[in-house]
């Protein structure tokens, strides 16, 4: 019962965050200058994310593999290569490597 | 799914393999809750409910150990992110409140950087609701056969997944950052983050990115005079 309760809490609180900043958007009447920020802070935020995840393992470092595959991908999308192109080419990368036997 | 005829080949192509992409890992999603003892319902509600990969896995480690009030706050912390997410894609999901009561649940972190790489605004719409949909449903299939499989599933990492995402994202982003200003600010927000990664709580640090605005309020910005125009013409 508890699980239910923390899942459905989690999911409601979630999906709050979601709407919240979809109508604040209205409501708030941002000047021009403070719109041109969103993009900006979502930019700031979706890097955080790529950068974390690529680098961090928990609290600690990631491996070699990983930030390896994402450098490569990285160079590729730096390159202008598509999309897929360049998630095949980190997970090759990666996974080539820890086959390879490197963490 | 009218849509679809008049979608670019492009962003299908893209789709398909991000699709690929999330139903290996929603399948060891489901093979981990699985493992840690939790029934089976427990996975599909949290992939149909709250839809949010990394709070997921967050959880649905910290409810198997027995502490579901740290299972709550430490998902909401993580998922903070679509507060900001979704000021920016707002004129995206529109006016209407059927597509926002919906298409709010379909943000993902995916989501949002796919709708922010295109810049006309009819693109943009079909790209959110194209990539939510399939997010959705390629994340919900493959918690499913994670949970029907169990440990045959295998570990993502075998095939480089954690790598791909990254790396996704920053081809997502990539355009953006070709204006400078844009570049200044995701670079010094990356830092900080990667910077308290160690010592704050997940789901903090990459918040803590948006400090990476004030840099735009510095005097006298770098080389980005006032007449040079942001990103260069060539686009993407």
């Amino acid at each position: 019962m508890m699980v239910v309760a923390a899942i459905l809490t989690l999911a409601v609180g979630t999906y709050t965050m979601r709407l919240g900043g979809v109508v604040l958007r209205d409501r708030l009447e941002l000047s021009a200058s403070l719109q041109r920020l969103l993009p900006m802070a979502a930019a700031a935020l979706l890097a955080a994310l790529a950068a974390t995840a690529t680098l961090m393992a928990g609290t600690g470092l990631a491996g070699v593999a990983r930030p390896a595959g994402v450098l490569v991908g990285g160079l590729l999308a730096w390159r202008r290569a598509p999309f897929v192109v360049v998630v095949v080419a980190a997970a090759a990368t990666a996974a080539l490597l820890r086959l390879a036997g490197v963490p | 799914m009218r849509t679809i005829q008049r979608t670019p080949p492009g962003l299908v192509r893209d789709a398909v393999a991000i699709a690929a992409a999330m139903i290996a890992i929603g399948a060891s999603f489901g093979a981990i809750a699985v493992a840690y003892g939790m029934p089976a319902w427990v996975p599909f509600l949290m992939s149909t409910a709250v839809f949010a990969g990394g709070a997921q896995f967050l959880a649905v480690g910290l409810l198997a150990a027995g502490n579901p009030v740290a299972a709550v706050l430490a998902g909401l912390l993580l998922n903070a992110r679509h507060l900001p997410f979704g000021l920016a894609v707002a004129g995206t999901v529109g006016p209407r409140w059927r597509d926002r009561i919906v298409g709010s649940h379909l943000m993902t972190d995916e989501v949002v950087a796919f709708t922010l790489a295109e810049d006309d605004p009819a693109r943009r719409r079909r790209t959110y609701w194209l990539i939510g949909v399939t997010l959705f449903t390629s994340w919900n299939l493959g918690t499913a056969l994670g949970v029907l499989l169990g440990g045959a599933t295998g570990d993502p990492d075998t095939l480089g997944l954690d790598a791909a995402f990254p790396a996704g994202l920053i081809a997502l982003i990539m355009p953006s950052l070709r204006d400078g200003r844009t570049r200044a600010v995701a670079l010094t927000g990356a830092a900080v983050a990667v910077l308290l990664t160690p010592v704050l709580p997940a789901g903090l640090p990459v918040m803590s990115a948006l400090l990476g605005l004030v840099v735009l309020f510095r005097p006298g910005k770098r080389r980005e005079g006032p007449f040079r125009p942001g990103g260069r013409p060539e686009g993407r």
